[in-house]
């Protein structure tokens, strides 16, 4: 039976993996993502969930372990955050590469130094051209849901791609939301076991994980290119799928109040509620802006994103992490790249905002939309905005 | 390059469907010197066909190992570790 | 097919081949060896795990491979990472009914030197400490050889590497050799062995016995590599042979705490038989080859004393 419940997206993570009966489940304690697996380790420890807990010495063996079980046929799961991605970057690559439905659920936490174990996105978009599909979720239901839907998605053998669920840190992770857990039953219907076509079997021995040559390694990667290609429909599917069976609908974006507007503010994760109330309260003074909330992040489904996007005069793009030296946050660098070629494009502003944790408020977004208005009217003074740096004065 | 597979000929994720498929890896051209065993001499202790490290040594019906040239390296360990001398080390002829 | 124990001469070796003809190890390499003997050993129902070194690059350049069992290479420090994973799937399928019904499947890393005592440590240290129950195979080849010959934690005393150059300053590696096993012994594992590959018998015996107890099991076998030892490639058997008679590698296991030494060596050959065989070692004065002499002849009256008797016996010199 589906059950409401007060939870955390960490234990709205846990519920949705324990329903999807996973068989390995490896991970290391890191914070915000601790709960997660506490509260694995509960239900394995009492017999509610059947898999085997591997305990491991790093993040670095956590993906390794994965890797591992799911090589040899497991359903496996694994949650991380902030310098734990970081310990796993180089096997990231390996687990798309050998092509194994994981899924991994990851807290988003700044990266050292300073230390700081608070928000920002700079953890997974140091990640974020790893091969992995990457949804960014808004809240601890969608969390749940999207958890089951990973599953789903991972393991269509026409993707078979591993699945990283992004939560921003303590602001989700620790927040308590009433959730409605999937009834089991369902979730496994949902969710069936699929023999896959490469697993290590006696019966069937074959050789993972090849060394390659200049002249095969293209190819492989390009298997990984080609497979990511497909996932965006495939994930409206699934999506549609999760929705006849459980009556709720994400799609592969969220767009408020975009249809008419001049300025669409762009966000991943939480930013993206609070901004709502940043878009009411504009709207009410009369200024016409929207939201768009990419949940696909990796691979962006280009042509859906500037279907949406294309109408406004100015975008404003708020990145919670730093590209060192680059050209702007990641997620203007996409948006900006994906308008390159168009004659005829919007303007766009970057604001690197929420950095270790800082709060991003209403009147903070209110303010970065006025900053937009300003700069459609006025001409782009600043492209890149490092949003409430104290010290830092633009003159806007 | 047109034997060369296209990358959706490829198996899916790094992986290889044929296993033992490095016998189509000659490796004889590695070999200088070529092991020669002498059956009057052999006491078909196997030990040759132990320590090869290219499993090039088969033991034949007769019950004597015989070398398969297609694999032999020419390391010369079943040479050197053969109790009874029963295998020479001979320069191969160009 | 498992072998029986009492196996009496290598004639006794399973004949079924898993490890294939055509693979790029060099000539005379001892990982080959140790490689087929592993996989005849524990073959068919076996899945192994290997890191990043010689062995992976050698033996899986797509479009080959010369694996006839399941086999799996993910990075290089994370094999007992990867095996750790691979045996908890197979004991949760098996449990679940969903796959690998009714058999016993063996996991088994072979991993190198630099793989297990160096930057695979940490991983093997979580892996032999949480108990899977998988093997795990150093082949001690005494440096990084797949990237050139560069000193790793078990490159022993004096030795010659490409990182431990003989200079007026350097003479070759100054610090001692890791002892791994010791390390794999002290998480209080149920069976920890050395082995050679001098002595097949003993080693597949080992092998299977280490596959067969329940639990983590380490064996630690010496891998004379003729490339960068610095000796003929028909030398590399007699190389490990000469370790094991000198008294440099001694060959004991440690079955549930107990320590028992299974290949005695009633009198022992001076050091230098075995050092001067290796090119790695020319550089060696006699009264360094001493100093190594006197540096073993303190292991070997660890051993004896942990032994209970003289397993090693005295240097004689003929």
């Amino acid at each position: 039976m589906a059950q409401r419940m007060a939870l955390s997206t960490n234990y709205a993570i846990a519920y949705a993996v324990k329903n999807c009966d996973v068989d390995v489940i490896a991970a290391y304690p890191i914070t915000p993502q601790t709960t997660v697996v506490e509260r694995l380790s509960e239900f394995v420890a009492n017999g509610e969930l059947d898999a085997e807990y591997i305990p491991v010495e790093s993040e670095h063996s956590a993906l390794s372990a994965v890797i591992g079980a799911s090589a040899a046929g497991a359903r496996v799961f694994t949650a991380t955050a902030s310098q734990g991605l970081a310990l796993m970057h180089e096997v990231l690559f390996m687990a798309s590469g050998m092509r194994l439905p994981i899924v991994m659920s990851i807290a988003n936490r700044t990266l050292s130094m300073p230390l700081n174990i608070h928000n920002d996105h700079q953890d997974m978009m140091s990640s974020r051209d790893c091969g992995w599909i990457q949804i960014y979720i808004s809240s601890a239901q969608e969390a749940h849901d999207t958890v089951i839907q990973a599953y789903r998605l991972a393991e269509r053998l026409d993707i078979l791609l591993p699945v990283c669920v992004c939560y921003d840190g303590y602001v989700l992770s620790h927040t308590y939301e009433p959730v409605e857990v999937r009834d089991k039953q369902k979730v496994l219907e949902y969710t069936p076991r699929v023999e896959r076509p490469h697993v290590l079997d006696p019966d069937k021995p074959i050789t993972m994980g090849v060394m390659a040559l200049p002249n095969y390694t293209y190819e492989f990667k390009y298997q990984v290119v080609d497979a990511l290609k497909r996932v965006p429909k495939a994930l409206e599917e699934v999506d549609a799928e999760f929705a006849d069976k459980f009556g709720v609908k994400y799609g592969l974006y969220e767009e408020y109040m975009c249809s008419d507007a001049d300025v669409i503010m762009i966000a991943l994760g939480a930013i993206a509620s609070t901004a709502r109330l940043a878009i009411d309260n504009l709207r009410s003074k009369g200024f016409r802006i929207g939201l768009f909330r990419p949940r696909l992040y990796r691979p962006i489904p280009v042509e859906l994103w500037k279907s949406v996007l294309r109408k406004a005069k100015m975008l404003a793009i708020v990145d919670r992490a730093i590209a060192f030296g680059g050209c702007g946050g990641p997620l203007f660098s996409d948006v900006a790249t994906m308008f390159i070629n168009d004659s005829e494009r919007p303007l766009m502003i970057n604001f690197i905002a929420g950095i270790g944790g800082r709060d991003v408020t209403v009147r903070d977004l209110e303010q970065m939309g006025l900053m937009a208005f300003k700069s459609l009217e006025e001409g782009l003074k600043e492209q890149c905005i490092y949003f409430g740096v104290r010290g830092v004065d633009y003159g806007l | 390059m047109s034997e060369l597979k296209k990358w959706f000929e490829l198996p899916i994720g790094c992986t290889n469907i044929e296993p033992g498929s490095s016998l189509n890896n000659i490796t004889a051209g590695w070999r200088v010197f070529t092991p020669v065993i002498d059956e009057k001499k052999c006491t078909k202790c196997y030990l040759c066909w132990a320590f090869c490290p290219e499993n090039a040594i088969k033991i034949a019906d007769d019950g004597f190992p015989k070398t398969d040239y297609r694999y032999c390296k020419g390391c010369g360990i079943c040479s050197n570790e053969c109790p009874a001398k029963a295998i020479t080390m001979i320069r191969q002829e160009v | 097919m498992i072998m029986d124990y009492s196996m009496s001469t290598v004639k006794d070796l399973p004949r079924e081949e898993y490890f294939a003809s055509g693979h790029r190890l060099c000539q005379g390499c001892p990982e080959a060896i140790i490689a087929r003997l592993v996989t005849k050993v524990l073959g068919p129902n076996l899945i192994v795990v290997t890191p990043t070194g010689c062995l992976e690059v050698s033996t899986s350049v797509y479009p080959e491979t010369a694996w006839k069992i399941p086999w799996i290479h993910v990075a290089f420090e994370n094999a007992a990472a990867v095996a750790s994973g691979v045996e908890a799937a197979i004991r949760a399928l098996q449990r679940k009914g969903l796959k690998y019904k009714g058999r016993k499947i063996h996991v088994v890393a072979i991993a190198g030197d630099g793989g297990t005592a160096d930057i695979g440590l940490q991983a093997l240290s979580g892996a032999l400490e949480r108990g899977h129950d998988f093997v795990y195979i150093c082949m001690d080849n005494e440096a990084y050889m797949n990237t050139g010959i560069q000193r790793s934690g078990a490159t022993p005393l004096k030795a010659w590497t490409t990182t431990t150059p003989v200079g007026s300053k350097w003479r070759g590696k100054l610090q001692l050799k890791k002892d791994i096993p010791a390390i794999a012994a002290a998480h209080g594992i149920p069976y920890v062995a050395v082995a050679s590959i001098s002595h097949l018998k003993d080693f597949a015996y080992k092998v299977k016995k280490a596959a067969e107890i329940d639990g983590p099991a380490y064996i630690h076998v010496q891998a004379p590599c003729p490339t960068g030892w610095r000796f003929d490639s028909s030398k590399t058997i007699e190389v490990a042979r000469l370790g094991v008679l000198t008294g440099m590698w001694v060959l004991y296991e440690i079955e549930r705490g107990v320590f028992k030494v299974t290949v005695p060596v009633p009198q022992r050959r001076p050091v230098e038989d075995y050092l001067m065989l290796q090119g790695r070692f020319r550089h060696l004065t006699k009264e360094e080859i001493e100093e190594v002499q006197r540096y073993v002849d303190e292991q070997v009256e660890k051993v004896n004393k942990r032994a209970g008797y003289t397993a090693i016996g005295p240097v004689v010199r003929l």
